[in-house]
């Protein structure tokens, strides 16, 4: 499984692709498969992102989704950004295709 | 875990015995390492015998010894180790062995064709596998471009008979 | 070009019902994803950052223009409108669904394409020289080999699940436009004293992690015996070959361990013993079967120079810009091959919409006898055009924006798709060649500077080329920073060599100014005709380590 939060991460969100088309979604707070991140259900610490990988599974098993992992986000006043540029490529689009992905109704995601 | 032996399932008629285990009666299949150490005792008993071989433990080291072995187990400790098709071949195409070539460990559905091919008579199959999954693959594909050990003619010589049958049609 | 028979075209469909039959057993259910994956990549079909990916085969890199046209159509239906044209001549879709991919296969396979083997651990796309059939100098047509071996490797029973994945390359010219010695086995065709045809077989070259030139283990491989001592090799391999460390398990590290002498001595040694069963033996007739296929399309008898040219030439002066740089020298007179540039000012280096497939199908129907190339360096390449049509071809070529002229120059890039879009990636690697693209975008400035590639990858697994650059870039990840390393002296050719690291990485910010301090310090070091690569070759590192670390 991919390993693609920091160690000691203090917020987290989780992350996989839909089964069918490949899509990134996120899981929300009523395990429901968002394909924003704004609506991701954040964990605060370990314990709770391990309980939130642990939600995830069922959809694994129902083969709704595959390779869940979780990441680290920031809370900010404009909403939830990713730590890394890695996911905020993935949430958003290629940097390189600011017409595709998300981005294309995001815009000034890639700061 | 079942058997299938020239494309029947059947009861597997050899015991898997382990290092340690006393031989039962009957067919044993047993490894490398106690064959080396009890080579004549085991032949003294006189019921058929097999060799299990692991992954790293080439046909070479058994090549004397075939005529006295009715199986050769050959081991895929996991699906993506292809070590042993390699070893199949040379039994059947180097060493000339004519008695059984086993496949056992991970053995998926997806690589009965190929097994098949490089030589392997029989393969120990999960539970799931039934006799119409098992004729579905091992008949994939109804051609082949390279020769290996089975019987198939590839497409090479195939073209080159369709080719000559062809030009004496012309000619008549 | 090669077409298929009834028994081609029947593996083909066979292999599209058994992926159809896989697929839905995955969205049943009745798979699991650990029990699809290898399934999947079997046909190409990877997971990706944000989508699936699936990478379909071009064998050689050879296309019909009826082919292309089936690609734009697949970009336009299933994908979003482009596609990405790989180091392995193949081409990539970035965003199909799981649920169409048979639907997809299903459509190449109506105009004999496929994604068998382009993926896994098997014998991948043979790649070979883009000038096939057209190089003044070439021996023989490496493209008739390269048949030849994709045949006998397509669901090798065998070598489906080597150590890991395996790749082969053929040049048929002394010049490598094929790069050769960074394969897993390099093929050189050669001729003996006498006149026959051979091959000369390299072993063990390869980038990635331990980047390693291959090492020559035969000088003469006779015509009828090529498939027995390749099998020979992979027989070696897939019983030695490392299974205990995947960043170690392919063939180059088998033979830096055992030496290159040992190696030839194993192989040598099974290819006697596979010679003499003689069912490896390759028949004269299934050679000029397939050679048949690859003769010469129907030239005309034509001066070698061109009014036409000569007066566009003159004329117009982005044309001659164009010829001069993307045009190269055809062995029939008359003729010229055409190198599509894929590398445009501040574009995706490799990237090419439906709309651009289509017009190059067209351009290529009505001009270079219906086919195309693509090459290991993410162009296209029309082989046999008529000097006098070039003027009407740049025109298709411009209205298309595909008449960038920088073959071979600055902007001419080799880049993986990096961070952008690859899940394994450390860095971003295209907005990176987009900048230093932008920053050399002068064409007197690009000519002036004259050959130079640049090659970067994202990861250390080197999609990119980097350690064969001239100049190679390498995106590394320092906690979730993203930092460049630099080398120099890297080659892919027939002297292949691998590049020196010039020092500690550098940041996003300081690394087109870095590569700018590296053309100028080559700029102030070179001899009346040298190329940076010579200068480099005759200077060492020194000079450019200087240049870039003293001033800071």
């Amino acid at each position: 499984m991919a390993q693609h939060s920091r160690k000691g991460a203090q917020f987290q969100a989780l992350t996989a692709n839909r089964l069918d088309d490949g899509i990134v979604v996120y899981l929300t707070a009523d395990n429901r498969w968002s394909e924003s991140l704004q609506d991701a259900d954040i964990a605060e610490g370990k314990e709770a992102g391990e309980a939130l990988l642990g939600r995830a599974q069922g959809s694994v098993d129902d083969n709704t989704i595959v390779e869940p992992y979780l990441f680290e986000v920031a809370r900010e006043e404009n909403g939830i950004r990713a730590a890394s540029v890695r996911e905020t490529i993935r949430q958003a689009g290629p940097t390189v295709r600011l017409d595709l992905g998300k981005q294309a109704e995001l815009p000034g995601v890639h700061r | 875990m079942q058997l299938i032996r020239n494309g029947k399932f059947v009861a597997d008629d050899f015991a898997a015995v382990g290092d340690e285990d006393a031989l039962p009666e009957g067919a044993v299949i047993v490894s490398l390492e106690r064959w080396q150490k009890d080579r004549d005792a085991l032949t003294a008993r006189n019921t058929p015998l097999g060799v299990r071989l692991k992954s790293g433990q080439e046909p070479s080291v058994i090549a004397d010894d075939l005529d006295k072995l009715t199986v050769v187990a050959l081991e895929f400790p996991a699906y993506r180790n292809g070590r042993a098709y390699s070893y199949a071949r040379l039994l059947r195409e180097r060493y000339g062995y004519n008695g059984e070539v086993r496949a056992v460990g991970n053995v998926l559905r997806d690589q009965f064709h190929f097994m098949v091919r490089c030589g392997f008579d029989a393969l120990e199959v999960a539970d799931n596998i039934t006799p119409e999954i098992y004729a579905e693959n091992v008949a994939v594909f109804s051609h082949s471009y390279q020769a290996a050990t089975d019987e198939r003619e590839p497409v090479l010589s195939l073209r080159q008979r369709l080719a000559a049958r062809a030009a004496t049609r012309e000619a008549v | 070009m090669y077409r298929y028979d009834e028994f081609d075209q029947q593996l083909v469909n066979e292999r599209v019902a058994q992926f159809r039959g896989q697929v839905s057993r995955r969205l049943s259910g009745e798979l699991t994803e650990d029990e699809f994956k290898p399934l999947r990549l079997m046909n190409g079909v990877y997971l990706q950052l944000h989508a699936y990916m699936l990478r379909i085969a071009i064998p050689y890199g050879t296309l019909s223009s009826k082919q292309l046209r089936m690609l734009a159509h697949i970009g336009r239906k299933y994908d979003r409108g482009y596609g990405h044209f790989t180091t392995r001549q193949n081409l990539q879709f970035n965003w199909p669904a799981l649920k169409d991919t048979p639907d997809i296969l299903r459509d190449l396979a109506t105009v004999e394409m496929h994604a068998i083997q382009t993926s896994g651990n098997c014998i991948r796309n043979v790649t070979s020289d883009q000038y096939a059939g057209a190089a003044k100098d070439e021996i023989e047509d490496p493209r008739i080999v390269s048949e030849i071996i994709r045949q006998w490797s397509t669901f090798h029973p065998e070598f489906s699940f080597l150590p890991r994945k395996f790749k082969i390359a053929v040049s048929g010219t002394p010049d490598d436009r094929a790069a050769i010695r960074v394969h897993d086995i390099g093929i050189q065709i050669v001729q003996d004293d006498k006149g026959a045809i051979g091959y000369e077989v390299y072993v063990g070259g390869g980038l990635g992690r331990t980047p390693m030139i291959g090492k020559k283990i035969a000088d003469f491989v006779p015509k009828e015996d090529l498939l027995a001592y390749l099998e020979a090799i992979m027989r070696v391999y897939n019983m030695y070959g490392r299974r205990d460390n995947i960043y170690k398990a392919r063939i180059k590290i088998l033979v830096h361990e055992i030496g290159a002498e040992e190696m030839k001595r194993q192989v040598d040694a099974e290819f006697a013993e596979i010679r003499k069963t003689g069912a490896l033996h390759l028949p004269a007739e299934e050679v000029a079967r397939i050679q048949a296929y690859f003769a010469p399309p129907a030239y005309e008898t034509l001066p070698d120079e061109s009014t036409e040219l000569n007066k566009a030439i003159v004329a117009d002066p982005d044309f001659a810009n164009w010829v001069k740089s993307n045009v190269a020298t055809h062995k029939v007179p008359g003729y010229a091959i055409v190198n599509i540039s894929l590398k445009p000012i501040g574009g995706t280096p490799g990237d090419c919409s439906s709309d651009q497939m289509d017009a190059v199908a067209d351009i290529a129907e009505k001009y270079s006898f219906d086919e195309l190339r693509v090459t290991h360096e993410q162009n296209l390449t029309l082989a046999d055009v008529r000097k006098k049509d070039l003027p009407a071809v740049h025109a298709a070529l411009r209205a298309a924006d595909l008449a960038t002229a920088n073959i071979n120059l600055i902007t001419d890039q080799i880049t993986c798709p990096g961070l952008d879009y690859c899940a394994l990636a450390n860095a971003r690697s295209i907005p990176l060649a987009q900048q230093i693209s932008e920053r050399f975008s002068d064409l007197d400035r690009q000519h002036d500077i004259g050959e130079l590639k640049i090659n970067t990858s994202g990861c250390i697994n080197a999609c990119g080329h980097h350690h064969v650059g001239h100049i190679g870039i390498l995106g590394v990840d320092k906690k979730g920073v993203e930092y460049y390393q630099v080398t120099l002296g890297g080659a892919a050719d027939e002297k292949t060599a691998i590049g020196d690291i010039v020092g500690p990485a550098f940041t996003e910010d300081q690394i087109v100014d870095a590569i700018e301090t590296i053309v100028t310090t080559y700029l102030g070091l070179r001899q009346p005709g040298e190329r940076f690569i010579d200068t480099y070759r005759r200077t060492g590192i020194d000079p450019f380590k200087e240049s870039l670390y003293a001033t800071h």
